[in-house]
C-alpha cells in the first residue's frame, strides 16, 4: 500500500513521454501500445490451443454419432443418456460430495487458518503453509493410500476401534468426504491466509472500544470482509472435488458412483462404440455445472466488492 | 504494524486457537502416521516390522524410470509456465495494463475444465488428427508429441492445469514489489533489457518463484487423471498400478514424495523469511 503513491508519481512522470497516451501518434510511437500486448499474446495463443481444441473436440464428439457404416450424425443422444440413469446418478452424486465437502472445509478452515495466523508459535505458519501447498497440490493419490491404510477395510484405525462391525466403510458418502477434506481444507487455509493477513487488528479494538462483543465484531465487521474470500474459495473447493479423479481411482473398491470415473471408464475400457460419446458429453457437463458455478460467484462477487471498495 | 495490541491475548480465542490446532493436527497427522505404521509392518499381526518397503524404494524396476520421468516432465512444465506467463504478466505491469483482466480470466479459466474432461478433450482431438493426418508431414509431429519417452502433450497439459495456481502465486509476488519503479530505476542507469529483467527483476521475485517452481512439481508428480487416460506412466500413476502387487511399497513411495516435496517447500519458505528483513527499507 505504501509504495503504490511513490509509484504513481513515477508512473505519470515517465509515463507521459514514453508508454501511455498517445493512441493517434504517428510512426513508431504509434506501434507502441500493440507492441505492448506482444508479451501477451504466447499466453493468450497456448490457452486458445491447449484448452480451446480439446473443448471443442468434446463439444463436437458429445453432439456427433458414428454408427457401424462410419457415417456420423449430428445427435442429442449422448447428452440425454448422460442425464439419465447411473450417469445422472454419477452427475448428482459428484455434485452433492462435491457441496458438502466444500462447505464443511470452508467452515472448518476458517477457525484453522485464523489459528495459524494468529498463533506466535515459531515455524507454524510456514509448516502449515508448505504442508498446505504440498497436499493440495500434490494430494490425490498419496492421501488415497493413507486413508485406505488408516480406515480402510484392514486399516488401522478400523481394526483398532472394531469399525467394520459398526458399518463403517473408507469406500462410501461419508467415507470419501473424510477423505476429501483433507485436501479441501489445506487449499481453503492457503486461500484465506491472505484474507486473513489483511484484518487489521485496530479494526477489531475499534469494535471492542465501542463495546462490541467478540462474536459482534466477527459478525458485523470480521465476516462481512472475508465474505468475497470465503465465496471464491468455497468455488474453488467445489470445483477441485468435483474434478478429482486420483483419489477415487487409488482407492479400488469405490461404489460411490462418481462422474470422473464414469467417464474415465467408459474412456478407457475396451468399451462399446458410443460410449465414447457419452464420456464427451459427461465431460460437456462438468464443464457447464462448474462453469455455472463460477459464474454465479462473480455475480455475488461483483455485488458484495461493490460495497467493500 | 500494530504488533503491540495485536499480541496481547484474548483469553477466549486464545482457547479456540489451541483446541482448532489440536483437532486439526490430530485429523492431519494421524492418517500420515497409519500409513508409516503400515509400511513398516506395525499393527499387523501377521507381519513383523521391517524397513523392508523403504528398502525396495531403491531396487524397484520402473520406479526410477516414472519418478524420472515425472521430474524431466516437472521441469518442462515450470519451463513454459515461466515463458508464458513471465512476459505476460511484466508486459501487464509495464505496456498494457489494459490486458490485465483478460490475462487473470485466460489464467483461471483451466479451472473451469476438470483433469479428467481435459484428458478426454486431448485423447479426441489426438485421435482425430492421427485420422486426418495419417501418411501428411504433420504425422511425425503427432508422434513426437505422444512420444513415450518425453511426451510433449503431457507437458502442454500440465502447464495449462498449473497457470491458475502459477498465476496466483506470482501476482502475489508481483504485488509486493513496484516493478515499474524497478524497472525505469534500472533503465535509467542505462541497464539493458536483458540485466533489468535477470538482475533486477528477476531477484526480487525470488520467493515467489521458487514457490511457483516447487508447487508445480508437486502438481506434476501427483497429477493422475490426464496421464492415466492418455496412457502413460508417470509417478502417480505408477504408484497406483503396482498397489495391487506392493501395496507397501507403493504407500512408502508417496509418503516420501510428500513429506520430500514439504520439506524442500518448507526450506524455500524459510529461505524466503530470512532473507525478507534484509531487503526491506
Amino acid at each position: 500500500m505504501s509504495s503504490a503513491a511513490p509509484g504513481a508519481v513515477v508512473n505519470r512522470a515517465a509515463g507521459d513521454g514514453t508508454l501511455r497516451r498517445e493512441p493517434q501518434a504517428p510512426g513508431r510511437r504509434a506501434s507502441r501500445p500493440a507492441a505492448g500486448w506482444l508479451g501477451v499474446v504466447p499466453l493468450l495463443g497456448f490457452a486458445a490451443v491447449m484448452l480451446g481444441l480439446p473443448v471443442a473436440a468434446m463439444a463436437a464428439g458429445a453432439f456427433t454419432a458414428s454408427d457401424d457404416a462410419g457415417t456420423t450424425s449430428v445427435t442429442a443422444a449422448n447428452f440425454a443418456a448422460t442425464l439419465d440413469g447411473p450417469y445422472l446418478e454419477s452427475l448428482l452424486g459428484s455434485v452433492r460430495l462435491s457441496a458438502l465437502t466444500a462447505a464443511v472445509a470452508t467452515v472448518l478452515s476458517l477457525p484453522l487458518a485464523h489459528a495459524v495466523v494468529t498463533s506466535r508459535i515459531r515455524g507454524l505458519r510456514e509448516a502449515v503453509l508448505s504442508a498446505s501447498g504440498v497436499i493440495a497440490n500434490l494430494g490425490g493419490v498419496p492421501l488415497a493410500f493413507a486413508f485406505v491404510a488408516t480406515l480402510g477395510n484392514a486399516g488401522v484405525l478400523t481394526g483398532a476401534f472394531g469399525l467394520g462391525e459398526k458399518g463403517w466403510s473408507l469406500y462410501s458418502f461419508w467415507g470419501l468426504s473424510i477423505v476429501y477434506l483433507y485436501f479441501l481444507v489445506p487449499l481453503m487455509v492457503l486461500t484465506l491466509t491472505p484474507a486473513l493477513d489483511g484484518l487489521r487488528p485496530q479494526w477489531r479494538e475499534a469494535a471492542l472500544n465501542n463495546g462490541a462483543t467478540g462474536l459482534q465484531y466477527w459478525r458485523h465487521v470480521a465476516l462481512p470482509i472475508l465474505w468475497p474470500t470465503l465465496l471464491s474459495g468455497f468455488v474453488l473447493l467445489f470445483g477441485t472435488a468435483f474434478s478429482a479423479y486420483a483419489t477415487a481411482a487409488a482407492m479400488v473398491g469405490s461404489s460411490i458412483p462418481l462422474v470422473t470415473v464414469k467417464i474415465a471408464s467408459a474412456l478407457t475400457g475396451d468399451v462399446l462404440v458410443g460410449q465414447a460419446g457419452i464420456a464427451l458429453a459427461l465431460g460437456m457437463d462438468m464443464i457447464i455445472v462448474a462453469a455455472l458455478v463460477m459464474g454465479v460467484q462473480l455475480l455475488l462477487q461483483r455485488r458484495t466488492s461493490a460495497w467493500l471498495s | 504494524m500494530a504488533l503491540l495490541t495485536a499480541s496481547r491475548p484474548h483469553r477466549g480465542s486464545r482457547l479456540g486457537r489451541t483446541v482448532s490446532l489440536s483437532v486439526a493436527g490430530v485429523y492431519f497427522l494421524v492418517p500420515l502416521l497409519c500409513a508409516l505404521a503400515f509400511t513398516v509392518g506395525i499393527g499387523d499381526a501377521r507381519q513383523t516390522p521391517s524397513l523392508g518397503a523403504y528398502a525396495a524404494i531403491f531396487t524397484t524396476d520402473g520406479l526410477a524410470q516414472s519418478l524420472g520421468l515425472s521430474l524431466v516432465l516437472a521441469g518442462a512444465t515450470i519451463v513454459l509456465v515461466f515463458g508464458l506467463l513471465l512476459p505476460a504478466l511484466l508486459t501487464v505491469r509495464l505496456a498494457a495494463p489494459r490486458a490485465k483482466a483478460v490475462v487473470a480470466v485466460v489464467c483461471m479459466l483451466p479451472l473451469v475444465v476438470p483433469a479428467v474432461a481435459l484428458g478426454a478433450g486431448i485423447t479426441t482431438v489426438l485421435r482425430w488428427a492421427t485420422d486426418w493426418l495419417y501418411d501428411s508431414p504433420g504425422f511425425p509431429l503427432l508422434a513426437a508429441l505422444q512420444e513415450p519417452g518425453f511426451p510433449v502433450i503431457l507437458v502442454l497439459a500440465y502447464t495449462l492445469m498449473a497457470l491458475p495456481l502459477a498465476y496466483t502465486t506470482l501476482e502475489a509476488g508481483l504485488n509486493a514489489i513496484d516493478v515499474k519503479v524497478l524497472v525505469e530505476a534500472a533503465r535509467s542507469c542505462r541497464a539493458s533489457w536483458f540485466r533489468t529483467l535477470f538482475l533486477v527483476v528477476l531477484p526480487n521475485l525470488r520467493e515467489a518463484l521458487l514457490n511457483t517452481a516447487f508447487l508445480t512439481i508437486a502438481l506434476v508428480i501427483g497429477e493422475y487423471a490426464v496421464s492415466a487416460l492418455l496412457g502413460f506412466q508417470p509417478f502417480a500413476v505408477w504408484t497406483v498400478a503396482i498397489s495391487g502387487s506392493h501395496a507397501q511399497l507403493s504407500v512408502a513411495v508417496s509418503l516420501a514424495g510428500l513429506i520430500g516435496t514439504w520439506l524442500i517447500l518448507l526450506a524455500v519458505a524459510k529461505s524466503g523469511r530470512s532473507k525478507a528483513p534484509k531487503e526491506k527499507p
